[in-house]
């Protein structure tokens, strides 16, 4: 069966059976590696991509459901050579150790930033609950969201950032 | 000189004016307990006077090769798990070659291509494969300006470097390292005392270089195993029970068989895995199969599930063989105040987020696995004897995984993949083991208790320390097919190898068990108990998470009950200056001295450890705020101190000790695997939480002890214990009350206090 | 723990009831209206009660569930200050601490039973049905004490009362009073003697501090709970059905003593599916409250539908015929369902009920259901308890639909619902608000 999915931008026309979730097909079929497999049960949050901005468990999205709407990975949010805002801010805070929980948090919390360009602590820390990382980085990463935030404002030098 | 290796066919020669990798290989061993103290087969050591790993591989050019145009590969035995292994071992042979390290490429584990150094565990990696890199580059380095000396007729004293990757004679004629390795054999024994950099002039070790594989993690890069589409790449699943111990009885292959996508299915005595061309018909394929009954073979009762009772019910009930530890006897004044008390932590799980992974692939006859196992050359061991292959047909290479703690089910799932592959020759299979199968199946980390009686004196000095430990083996790394689940599987099937303790100074569940304090009359003894009610192995830090829990409580104890500041109980029973130096390090930068006093509701916690008393220091100190209503507890702030001798990269030693701290908390305060009469029942997040964002600490600060030029301390683990006993101490400040049994949760600490 | 809120249609009910009760007999009653304020008294020193005062209180307070009402999220436990949103605006709880200013710490024993009665603030207002006294009025006199002692032992907490956002004229609080004088008529509770001790202390419990017939008795137009026949026939809570729990239960396994205890305790047993939205914190309470009250507490809720264990409905699995009539919802579910609910799947391996068992599906409302689907479900007892994540972001009005659809015919024998796209969007609209 052909279902067409949109993906950062571009649209796939894949042959493929609609209850597949949308993260085997990110990665075997699109051969994107943003989201990962943790647990396939919408639980960890290492699958999460953007679904119409909203963060979603593609571990748990059958691809059928999502035909023709907009999902972002964290390939869309930017490359190695050109990373995007909050890939910046975790590159900066070096917001990893083994790093396989990083997208799902990026993406995460990506859809905080857009729907709230300035979050506090607390919010980030209550939108950020959902994911789990095993490594004991979360200090890291909320220094990272925190480093987004200024970036963004553009108010705050980088470096004043950290607490 | 050394016997002439055994594989000369693989080696490779001086080609095109470069220096090729000339792969030296050490003699075949294995039977050497080596593998960062954890168990696992290891190289023999040949080179007794040499550092590091270089005392099982003396040979330069196992470890660096430059090519002409200037690139130089760096070759370790150590993988990279997330502790930023890579960027560290990186900087340290671009600082002793005096290179920049943007020209340094580092090859991890492979068994043809680097050196064997065991398990990557331990806190070993700096101790082993950074000492030894560092020792290797300073002989190249010394080779190179002496080849460069006698090109230009000068003194190689003369000969200087400045950090570009250029000789430099003392009147401005300069040559590249490149030129002058392509005139060298670096086939030679590295020398004991080759001149290493000195500190000050140090350009690259000791500063915070960015990880070297973080961007490819935040961009969706191929960073990990998981990440890796070879051609003709089949899916697979293998078909279990609901956790180890228990075996499905005549599941449905027929339907299967038939499910569209569905290329085989791999049944091989207990064994049983489904491939397919896509990763859904696999994991669907496995599903219909696990529909079936299970039944749990006749094997001793699982732990009783519960409080430390229950923990302390089924470990004194297995039969222990008494190992002595420390005995030390000195005159010492009357107690005064005796404190006596148990000590007890559950079963608890690694919980990589990431299942574990593995690709096989069976070629023309050669086995190919790539694991993200920590002792790839132990998964050839494994597959060696699993598949009956000769060692030279199996080969292992090391690729990313998400971070792993210790032994998960990395070691398996590779064996797992083997198994599949050698049944569906030519094509590469990825398998990749599901959530439940991870949490069912992995070994966990070890149930423990510690009984604890201490005495002070009338001077407020300990009289006498009685420490008693039981613990099940921490060791059963796989050396061969019966430490993995195939083999346990195999028809007929390869035994569970009985589980050995591992001797002091390292230890497994007495690691840490000798205090390093100096108290008068210390009588420690490790109970060992080889019969395992569950399956488990080594977590980050082994048995030190309670025998430091253990002693940093009880110095509390005493502390509390004399009246006595915690600080100054320990350092008054401390002579180790570095210890001393780390734990005032953590007191100042915490203000320990106008700390809030402990008011029902807040309260502060310190403790101190240094990692199996030969690894790095660590103290830790905390402020705690108790909800009485819940007994939820918050760390409002905590602060670190470590010393792990040279940093080479102290934003990664920071790192490392930041995870450690908030892993520790989320163990001590929340993890216990739980059981029932059949099965474990953790088997998902739900079942088995973990710290999330609403719980981490309001802030963690991590001081790194400057120690320029010191030999380098393994720092991964140094937080767990000292996290553990700083939290506890923190909520008996805090409340009043004591909490012995972890974990420390909210149940039980309101439980404690009472309604009010 | 998501916030709870007061949607729709409960509070609907006895705002417009306590309009209309007012509009009935606004000049008959403007006496009764105005109640005396009570003078402040200082607040009791913590060593004023005994500890098993203490203790006995704790553990009625948590049955009662003073602390989920009476504690905004990430707030200070009994500081107040919770949102519960209703169509009609947003009340917010009160501090109960013993804060002289902002909480109880001014009242007297007499003013705080006073409250718990008849719903009369210290200062003579009245207060909103949110505070159950309808059921309070029921607890004995000793236990009210105990539990008086509890609260003003707790730490006190500056937190001023946040001011009510209620349409005109709900506001007004005399209204409330022809609201009482038609409805407050309950006793103090008096045990059948037919009965033995378990069950009567758990009827006093579950009728009075626990309140379970607010949620699961219907309401009548004026917004008072339905008694007799009709009392436990099911009802509302925060949109969420809440079943009928006497002859007429919808579950597909019969409660019993031992399948309540160990749902309350636990929030799950192995035949009825996991306490979701406001039963949620419910269960939380239960978990720790002491064992011997909620054992009484199922064996007086399992006795209302004891009669019904004969006619138990079989439970249905069909997968075949299901994904024929909607191969939309059977591709659904496999993608976002199986992974938990299908066989093999690690939750079914492991002894969790399947979705048959599931009350859920055979309710005739399909709001649960729906609800379970958009929001998913917060672990009842605190983290370690089952837990089912949200699909609003994944599936649309349409898909949700689809799958409800196809889980109320392959998961249950009855008729299938209708209008589920709009009772979906529905659902998500009032998620939305904020
Ligand atoms: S993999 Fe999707 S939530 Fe864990
Ligand atoms: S960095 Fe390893 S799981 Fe988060």
């Amino acid at each position: 069966m052909s279902v067409t999915i949109t993906v950062n931008g571009a649209d796939h026309a894949l042959d493929v059976d609609p209850s597949t979730p949308l993260l085997y097909v990110l990665r075997d079929d699109l051969e994107l590696n943003g989201a990962k497999y943790g647990c396939g049960l919408g639980q960890c949050g290492a699958c999460t991509v953007q679904i119409d901005g909203k963060p979603a468990f593609s571990c748990l999205t059958p691809v059928g459901a999502v035909a023709g709407r907009r999902i972002r990975t964290v390939e869309g949010l930017g490359s190695a050579g050109a990373p995007g805002l909050l890939q910046q801010a975790f590159e900066k805070e070096q917001a990893a150790q083994c790093g396989y929980c990083i997208a799902g948090m990026i993406m995460r919390a990506q859809a905080l930033l857009d729907r709230n360009p300035d979050p506090d602590d607390a919010q980030i820390r209550a939108h950020m609950q959902t994911n789990l990382c095993r490594c004991g980085t979360h200090m890291r990463i909320l220094r990272a969201v925190r480093r987004a935030v200024a970036l963004r404002k553009g108010t705050q030098s980088a470096q004043e950032v950290r607490p | 000189m050394n016997p002439v290796p055994s594989m000369l066919s693989r080696r490779s020669f001086l080609t095109g004016g470069a220096l090729v990798v000339s792969f030296a290989l050490a003699p075949k061993a294995f039977a050497q307990l080596a593998g960062g103290g954890e168990g696992g087969a290891g190289p023999t050591v040949v080179a007794p006077d040499l550092k590091g790993s270089l005392k099982s591989t003396p040979w330069l050019d196992a470890w660096i090769r430059i090519d002409a145009d200037g690139r130089v590969t760096v070759f370790t035995g150590k993988v990279e798990l997330g502790q930023g292994i890579r960027t560290a071992l990186i900087q340290v042979a671009a600082e002793e070659l005096d290179i920049p390290p943007a020209v340094v490429t580092l090859v991890t584990a492979d068994t043809e291509r680097t050196p064997d150094e065991g398990l990557t565990a331990g806190s070993h990696s700096m101790q082993d494969s950074g000492t030894a890199i560092q020792n290797a580059a300073a002989n190249v380095r010394m080779l190179l300006a002496a080849e460069a000396a006698r090109d230009w007729g000068v003194p190689a004293e003369q000969v200087t470097t400045g950090g570009d990757g250029r000789l430099r004679a003392p009147d401005g004629r300069t040559l590249s390292y490149g030129d002058v390795a392509a005139r060298l054999s670096l086939h030679v024994q590295a020398v004991p005392d080759a001149p290493l950099r000195r500190p000050s002039d140090y350009r690259t070790l000791g500063r915070e270089l960015p990880r070297v594989d973080i961007p490819a993690k935040l961009t969706g890069g191929a960073a990990y195993l998981h990440d890796m589409r070879l051609p003709g790449m089949l899916h697979a699943r293998v078909v279990r029970g609901p956790s180890v111990g228990t075996s499905l009885k005549s599941p449905d292959l027929d339907t299967v068989a038939r499910m569209p996508g569905v290329v085989k299915i791999v049944r091989q005595g207990g064994f049983l895995a489904v491939v397919a061309e896509r990763q859904w018909s696999a994991i669907q394929a496995m599903r219909h199969l696990q529909r079936a009954a299970y039944e749990r073979a006749p094997q001793p009762p699982l732990p009783a599930d519960g409080a430390g009772d229950a923990v302390a019910t089924t470990l004194k009930a297995l039969p222990a063989r008494d190992i002595a530890i420390m005995d030390t006897s000195e005159p010492a004044g009357p107690a005064v105040c005796t404190v006596k008390a148990r000590y007890t932590r559950p079963w608890i799980s690694h919980g990589s987020i990431g299942p574990s992974c593995a690709i096989a692939q069976y070629l023309d006859g050669t086995m190919t696995v790539w694991t993200h196992s920590q002792g790839t050359f132990d998964v050839r061991r494994v597959v060696v004897e699993l598949l009956g292959l000769p060692p030279e047909k199996v080969h292992a290479i090391h690729a990313e995984g998400a971070g792993c703690y210790g032994q998960n089910g990395a070691d398996d799932v590779a064996a797992d993949a083997a198994v599949i592959a050698k049944a569906v020759p030519g094509r590469p299979i990825r398998l990749q083991w599901m959530r439940e199968q991870e949490f069912g199946w992995e070994p966990l980390g070890p149930g423990m208790m510690t009984e604890l009686e201490a005495a002070l004196g009338a001077d407020n000095r300990i009289v006498s320390w009685t420490h008693a430990v039981w613990s099940n083996p921490h060791n059963n790394r796989p050396v061969g097919a019966g430490g993995v689940l195939a083999g346990n599987e195999a028809d007929p099937p390869f035994p569970v190898p009985e589980g050995k303790p591992i001797p002091m100074p390292e230890g497994d569940g007495s690691r840490n068990s000798n205090p390093l304090y100096n108290f008068a009359n210390t009588h420690v003894v490790y109970h060992f108990l080889k019969d395992m009610p569950a399956r488990v192995s080594a977590l980050r830090s082994l048995g030190a998470h309670l025998n430091v829990f253990s002693i940093e409580s009880m110095l509390d104890e005493l502390a509390t009950a004399a009246g006595i500041d915690p600080l100054a109980i320990r350092l008054d029973h401390m002579r180790d200056e570095r210890a001393r130096e780390v734990m005032q390090a953590a007191a100042d930068r915490f203000g320990w001295a106008k700390r809030p006093r402990g008011d029902g509701r807040r309260g502060c916690g310190m403790a101190f450890a240094r990692y199996k008393n030969l690894g790095a220091y660590c103290a830790v100190a905390m402020e705690v705020e108790v909800d009485r209503e819940t007994g939820r507890t918050l760390v409002r702030r905590a602060v670190a101190a470590v010393d792990c001798g040279q940093p080479a990269n102290p934003d990664g030693v920071r790192n490392q000790i930041e995870g450690a701290l908030v892993q520790s908390l989320s163990w001590t305060s929340r993890e216990a695997v739980r059981f029932v009469a059949d099965r474990r029942a953790s088997f998902d997040w739900s079942s088995y939480p973990i710290l999330r964002f609403d719980d981490v600490p309001g802030s963690v600060e991590v001081v790194v002890m400057d120690r320029p030029g010191a030999p380098f301390l393994g720092t991964a683990e140094a937080g767990q214990g000292p996290t553990a006993a700083a939290l506890a101490n923190a909520i008996a400040d805090a409340t009043g009350v004591r909490l012995r049994d972890m974990p420390l949760s909210p149940d039980r600490l309101k439980a404690a206090i009472g309604p009010v | 723990m998501k916030r709870t809120r007061w949607t729709g249609r409960t509070v609907g009910r006895w705002a417009a009831g306590g309009a209309l009760a007012c509009l009935v007999g606004v000049g008959a009653i403007l006496g009764f209206a105005h109640r005396s304020g009570l003078p402040a008294s200082p607040p009791p020193k913590p060593d004023a009660f005994p500890a098993e005062m203490l203790t006995r209180g704790a553990a009625l307070a948590t049955i009662g569930d003073c602390i989920v009402c009476h504690t905004a999220d990430g707030g200070v436990p009994y500081a107040g200050g919770r949102a519960l949103a209703t169509p009609f605006g947003t009340l917010y709880s009160t501090n109960i601490t013993p804060d002289p200013e902002t909480g109880i710490g001014g009242w007297s024993k007499e003013a705080f039973k006073r409250a718990m009665r008849d719903g009369v603030s210290r200062d003579g207002s009245h207060l909103y049905p949110a505070l159950p006294y309808d059921h309070y009025r029921q607890v004995h006199d000793g236990d009210l004490d105990a539990i008086y002692a509890f609260l003003m032992t707790r730490p006190a907490a500056t937190a001023p009362a946040r001011e009510n956002d209620l349409i005109f004229p709900l506001g007004f609080r005399p209204l409330l009073a022809g609201w009482k004088l038609l409805f407050l008529h309950q006793e103090e509770f008096t045990p059948r003697p037919d009965r033995d001790s378990e069950w009567n202390r758990g009827a006093y419990l579950a009728e009075g501090l626990g309140h379970c017939s607010s949620c699961h008795s219907p309401r009548n137009l004026a917004g008072a709970e339905e008694t007799g026949a009709s009392a436990y026939s099911g009802g509302l809570a925060e949109g969420w059905v809440a079943p009928a729990l006497n002859g007429s239960s919808p579950a597909a396994v019969t409660w019993t003593k031992e399948s309540l205890f160990t749902y309350l305790r636990t929030g799950v047993d192995g035949h009825h599916g996991a306490a979701a939205g406001p039963m949620g914190p419910v269960v939380h309470g239960l978990s720790r409250a002491p064992e011997a009250d909620v054992r009484a507490i199922a064996s007086y809720i399992a006795s209302l539908s004891a009669d019904r264990a004969a006619k138990a409905p079989a439970m249905a699995d069909r997968p075949a015929e299901a994904a024929k009539t909607n191969p939309g919802g059977a591709a659904l579910f496999a993608g976002a369902c199986a992974g938990c609910h299908d066989g093999g799947a690690p939750m079914m391996t492991q002894g969790r009920p399947g979705l048959s068992t599931v009350t859920a599906l055979r309710l005739d409302q399909p709001d649960n259901t729906i609800r379970a689907i958009l929001q998913g479900i917060h672990a009842p007892t605190g983290p370690a308890g089952p837990a089912m994540p949200p699909f609003a972001a994944s599936l649309t009005d349409a898909q949700v639909a689809d799958l409800a659809a196809y889980l109320r015919s392959r998961f249950s024998d009855l008729p299938a619902w209708t209008s589920l796209e709009t009772a979906a969007a529905t659902v998500r609209k009032e998620d939305s608000q904020p």
